[in-house]
């Protein structure tokens, strides 16, 4: 028995969603009394690997060939699958990323395991193993009994945070067949855009609904976002009217996110919207609407004019920044 | 070109989450039900792509006969046919259990779901169908285009996107972006009436979770307000109080 953490890497760099899902997986570990491997795909540094060790990783599997260069799920899942056997690792654990919730599932079946996604709190050690989970878009939370042998679990960004327990993190190679009727996905480009911060991850998010009154408007919130580094979100008829991109829509229908900070802007908080931002740590809205229904779930408040206020709290970041 | 779009029954984005029994199932009582909004989009583009003759979309759902009028609804969107596997959903695994073995030996190019359920949120059903059948899948796609036999999708990743491409049979999820949902005209809530749904038996499968409880988040305090004119304070207290900044 032990636990096995997948670590998703970037252009051979672990971002903090990665070390995050380390510190959970190694609290787990610790639960069970067990120890923690960690599973690498792709070309990274042994001096990058060694960092896992701070977050408790004992052990990292590291997996390098030219056919996992880029992300493939099905070959992934078939390599991921192949360590736990290996590891005798009874739970798997990820990041609930965009990668992770392809991955997780196809996991779960090779391993006929139960999947709790959307993990929120470490599962709980009453010889039961459930796991609280999101569940209505944040409306609520599903206590998930896991009931197989082998269980797979993914945790939302920003949901346990990084915790450091320094180990020595030993480095192994470890290599596993890939079938080629695995490889039937064929990526034909990648393209980052650098300069922004990623919405699922972001600890900060700054926020924009119809009260902007148009696209041309969007300077002075992407201007706000950029002195906070937090990443820019908007409201349902925001992405819906093509004044921002779909990949910006938080709410039901949309992303869910838990940052530590939310900024809404011109957003009066429809049902829909609440669901999908309210599990944020703070909130702050910005509204010239005093009865907007977003102010009741708001811990911060300003009534006003988005026109007038937020030039304002520009200047005001700008002074405390110095 | 056959496409399966699995469909899912969920509460309106408007429901109050309300649980019964101690917390332990959710209130149906006064809730309205609808296609799962993400499985909509999957309809619509499926109904783009085979637009013109060029195939058909059969829409398959996991549930029992209060689910019909949902399934009807796929239909008036113009779905074909559809299915419906007669059991109570347990969870992600048994329902793309559920798909996978009725899709086995049907022969579909391509198999569409919603990038999740708005119920429970899972992204699950796809790629375990993927698995299950031992085809490819890509979960969460803002794109998706056919040429013969080819599929071409673009995907969201963390801070980017990824244009990759699939030969062969596959099973995407679809996000926002895939399609503009479409609304039943009156023609097509005729139609749906006579078209064919068929229902089926689930097949058995090891229970692997089961929720044994639901809680609600805890009420948050009362909003502090601050004047417009001190937008200073505002950050003062994001720093020194929340500690957020």
């Amino acid at each position: 028995m032990s636990v096995l953490v997948y670590v998703e890497q970037a252009e051979g760099k672990f971002k903090k969603s990665v070390f995050e899902a380390v510190s959970y997986a190694k609290a787990i570990a610790d639960q069970q009394s067990t120890q923690l491997t960690a599973i690498s795909i792709g070309d990274v540094a042994d001096s990058e690997l060694k960092e896992l060790g701070k977050y408790g990783a004992s052990k990292v599997l590291n997996v390098s060939s030219d056919q996992l260069k880029t992300f493939v799920n099905q070959a992934y899942a078939s390599v991921i699958a192949a360590a736990a056997e290996k590891e005798g690792a009874d739970i798997v654990v990820l990041s609930n990323s965009f990668s992770g919730k392809g991955l997780a599932p196809r996991i779960a079946v090779k391993l006929k395991a139960g999947l709790a996604d959307g993990a929120v709190e470490l599962p709980s050690n009453d010889g039961k193993f459930s796991v609280k989970k999101t569940a209505f878009s944040g409306k609520a939370f599903a206590i998930t009994e896991l009931t197989s042998a082998n269980k797979v679990i993914a945790l939302n960004p920003n949901a346990f945070g990084v915790k450091e327990n320094a180990t020595d993190a030993a480095i192994e190679v470890f290599t596993a067949d890939v079938k080629q009727s695995d490889l039937g996905t064929v990526i034909k480009e990648i393209v980052r855009a650098t300069d922004k911060v990623s919405l699922p991850d972001a600890e900060l998010v700054v926020s924009a609904g119809r009260g902007l009154k148009g696209p041309e408007n969007w300077g002075m919130i992407e201007e706000l976002a950029g002195l906070l580094g937090a990443a820019t979100a908007c409201s349902k008829p925001v992405s819906d009217a093509d004044w921002r991109p779909h990949s910006e829509h938080v709410g039901q229908t949309g992303i869910a996110i838990s940052p530590n900070l939310y900024i809404a802007i011109g957003i009066s908080g429809a049902i829909q919207h609440l669901a999908g931002v309210s599990s944020s740590k703070v909130i702050v809205v910005i509204n010239k609407d005093p009865e907007a229904p977003f102010f009741k779930v708001a811990d911060y408040g300003i009534v006003g004019d988005a026109f007038e206020v937020v030039p304002k709290l520009i200047e005001a970041l700008k002074a405390h920044k110095g | 070109m056959k496409i399966l779009v699995c469909i899912s029954n969920v509460p309106d984005t408007t429901t109050k989450i309300t649980f019964t029994n101690d917390n332990t199932e959710f209130n149906t009582s006064g809730v309205q039900y609808i296609v799962n909004p993400y499985d909509e989009i999957a309809l619509s583009r499926a109904i783009e792509l085979t637009e013109g003759g060029k195939g058909t979309v059969t829409v398959i759902n996991v549930g029992e006969a209060g689910n019909d009028p949902t399934i009807r609804k796929a239909l008036a969107i113009g779905a074909d046919d559809a299915v419906r596997v007669n059991a109570a959903p347990r969870d992600a695994y048994f329902v793309a259990k559920q798909l996978a073995e009725y899709a086995k030996d049907k022969d579909f190019n391509l198999i569409l779901t919603g990038r999740e359920s708005i119920d429970y949120n899972g992204n699950q059903v796809a790629a375990m169908v993927g698995e299950f059948l031992d085809i490819p899948s890509v979960s969460i796609i803002k794109k998706l285009d056919v040429d013969g036999d080819t599929a071409t999708i673009e995907r969201e990743i963390e801070g980017g996107k990824e244009v990759l491409t699939v030969s062969g049979k596959l099973v995407a999820s679809c996000a926002e972006g895939v399609a503009e949902p479409k609304i039943p005209n009156m023609r097509g809530i005729m139609s749906a009436r006579t078209k064919p749904l068929v229902v089926v038996d689930a097949v058995a499968i090891e229970e692997v979770t089961k929720v044994t409880k639901y809680e609600t988040p805890a009420p948050r305090g009362t909003v502090k307000l601050i004047p417009a004119d001190q937008t200073e304070s505002l950050i003062s207290l994001l720093h020194s109080e929340a500690k957020v900044i």
